[in-house]
């Protein structure tokens, strides 16, 4: 894993410096909240609907022990004893009190952590694929290259003051588990010969106006990877709309002026600039930081022990079906750790569970830590003879629930519940449905379902490329949601299709379930799953499900 | 059915803690809406929205809530003004947890 060199922890400290003293200025009163607001914000401190909110920037998504130990000592000693995991694989401190924020950023500093560029118009924290180094399907390593933009976009001084925030996600697999889709920037890494290089896509992004992002270069060779991001955000920083903040993401001016002129643009600016970069150096950086994120050496195990507890313990057997992923070395396997319970609040983990989980990663899983964008943790590297331990160990502390990927996983933005813009609820949304299918023990007969809620059509949820999305909405002064069907965040990315007038916050739950039954009474067989018998069905079955039930009750 | 009247409240957040305040009859901020002055005269509200705007060593973002003034006090006519005097829904963390 990177570990912060001279130059990251003087630079991370002389601005933990300045919030310091600006944070004494704003109680003191030589601030204005005008003047704080910005300052604020570059540090990523929000004021939401009943406190103030950090969010702490997880580069790529990647821990390491004595970092989660630090966020949960954070929790512990300055917020309620937790944290929330959100979709940008950050994660947010909902109770922190203004006077005490310096201290928090002085923490993270400890273990290399900040919550710089975590808000703003600028280029937001570098999101990857939460199995990264240790999928068997991945190409390369992404995070060596998320690392070196994590490097070049911090503290860009031409990219502080974009017309509107900027995403960049990277992916090193075939299958894409990041949405590079839907993100302003979406890398894709790909081969060409024995040349590694990038697809890169653009305009993506889900809020408002959702599109799937467009390839702007089919094969960018590793060596351009930096002066061709540049001349993207260049480009995008002089042509981005700044007159109205709905057209300004890179998205509508892809939209807007057509891939073809954007290309046309990128590829000029990119002859231009890329002298200026010394090509030999980035090479050297790079090869400098895929030392140190050199994979584990993983010796050889025996498997005795995993299938011994597959065949005597159903409860580990499930949680195996569903929490585990194929390793890319025999004898190991990626573990998904659920934070969603039934009943829980989607990404939530208390200080408690922090703390085990980097306990638990120092003893099975090479002291490393994933977030996903899907709000869960992951432990990557894992013996499978260590399974069982892990499991028992996990299921103490409630962190064992058997369903990701089912329809309980759900990706929940925080909505009304702590969010200032949110137009309705999402958590408790979230709840209902998973303790309503648990309840009626059908999510593994349904299998894989991916069910995301939003707040309010900025979408951090997801719903878009939910198979079911929900959207939170505020209709003439009462709580009402609306469903997308059909939704796909991955290399195949779909924008789902709204399936007609929302519900209300009592009727979504029942709405949600005649969605399954009708899936589970139209479906081939279990091997067709919800998104399968969804495209060969077609909206009518469900539409009828959805709104013709309500006909007969209002009758 | 009696029609409940609709008043407007002044409401913020307090500068350190963040949680929501409202403006109290004594020119105090109050962590209770019970406490809150109500306005039934929108320009009167208006301009006490103007004074209290100056008080930012205190709070942040003034703003006025609408209320409907029953028999019981003070109610927010709006869903998102029950949860700022309540809490959030999934933990008993904020206004709720204070009793």
């Amino acid at each position: 894993m990177y570990q912060y060199d001279e130059f990251d922890r003087a630079f991370i400290s002389e601005r933990n410096r300045q919030f310091r003293a600006q944070v004494a200025r704003r109680i003191d009163g030589s601030l204005t909240e005008e003047e704080f607001r910005p300052l604020r914000l570059m540090n990523g401190l929000y004021l939401q609907l009943h406190a103030y909110m950090l969010r702490v920037a997880i580069p790529y998504g990647t821990l390491n022990s004595a970092q989660l130990r630090q966020l949960a000592m954070i929790a512990t000693r300055w917020d309620k004893g937790y944290g929330h995991f959100t979709t940008r694989q950050n994660i947010q401190y909902n109770w922190p009190r203004l006077n005490d924020v310096p201290d928090i950023l002085d923490a993270l500093a400890e273990v290399g952590l900040h919550a710089i560029q975590t808000s703003g118009n600028t280029i937001r924290n570098v999101t990857s694929d939460q199995f990264a180094a240790a999928a068997a399907d991945e190409i390369e390593d992404p995070r060596p290259y998320a690392e070196l933009i994590r490097q070049w976009s911090t503290d860009h001084p031409e990219f502080q003051f974009l017309p509107r925030k900027f995403k960049i996600a990277i992916t090193g697999s075939p299958n894409d588990r990041t949405v590079t889709k839907a993100h302003d920037i979406g890398l894709r890494m790909v081969r060409q010969g024995h040349e590694t290089g990038f697809e890169v896509i653009v305009g993506g992004g889900l809020g408002r106006t959702p599109m799937i992002g467009k390839v702007i270069r089919d094969f960018l060779p590793v060596s351009d990877l930096l002066p061709y991001l540049e001349a993207i955000v260049g480009t995008y920083n002089l042509l981005g709309r700044r007159d109205n903040k709905y057209k300004a993401r890179i998205k509508i001016t892809v939209h807007e002026n057509g891939l073809e002129t954007v290309r046309d643009l990128v590829e000029a600016q990119f002859r231009k600039i890329a002298p200026q970069f010394d090509e030999a150096a980035t090479a050297q950086h790079l090869a400098q930081l895929k030392q140190q994120f050199a994979a584990p050496d993983l010796p050889p195990r025996r498997d005795t022990r995993y299938h011994d507890a597959r065949r005597a313990d159903g409860v580990f057997r499930a949680w195996a079906d569903t929490n585990l992923h194929p390793h890319r070395v025999a004898g190991y396997s990626i573990v998904t750790i659920s934070l969603k319970p039934h009943g829980g609040t989607p990404g939530d983990a208390t200080d408690a569970q922090m703390t085990l989980i980097a306990d638990l990663a120092d003893r099975y899983a090479q002291g490393e830590i994933r977030v996903s964008h899907e709000q869960n943790l992951v432990l990557p590297h894992v013996a499978l003879d260590d399974l069982p331990a892990l499991h028992q160990a996990l299921r103490k502390a409630g962190l064992a629930t058997a369903n990701v990927g089912l329809a309980s996983d759900i990706i929940a933005c925080p909505g009304m519940d702590y969010c200032a813009l949110a137009t309705a609820r999402s958590i408790p949304v979230a709840q209902e449905i998973a303790q309503h299918v648990d309840a009626l023990k059908l999510e593994h007969d349904i299998g894989p379902l991916k069910i995301k809620i939003s707040g309010c059509i900025n979408a951090c949820g997801h719903h878009h490329v939910g198979h079911i999305g929900i959207l939170g909405l505020d209709r003439a002064g009462v709580e009402n949601y609306q469903i997308t069907l059909g939704g796909d965040g991955t290399e195949d990315a779909v924008i789902g299709t709204r399936t007609g007038p929302g519900f209300a916050y009592d009727q979504i739950v029942p709405a949600i379930e005649r969605i399954l039954r009708t899936y589970l009474a139209l479906r081939h067989d279990r091997a067709e799953t919800f998104l399968q018998a969804y495209c060969r069905l077609g909206a009518t079955p469900f539409k009828s499900a959805l709104y013709e039930t309500e006909q007969v009750h209002a009758a | 059915m009696k029609q409940k009247s609709l008043v407007k409240v002044i409401t913020a957040n307090s500068l350190i803690e963040g949680d929501v305040v409202w403006l109290a009859q004594d020119g105090s901020w109050t962590d209770s809406l019970y406490n809150a002055l109500a306005y039934a005269d929108p320009e009167q509200a208006q301009a006490a929205l103007e004074q209290a705007n100056k008080r930012q060593s205190e709070v942040v973002g003034c703003y006025l809530a609408d209320m409907h003034l029953g028999p019981e006090g003070l109610e927010p006519a709006h869903f998102r003004e029950d949860f700022r005097r309540r809490g959030p829904s999934n933990y008993a963390h904020g206004k709720q947890a204070q009793g």
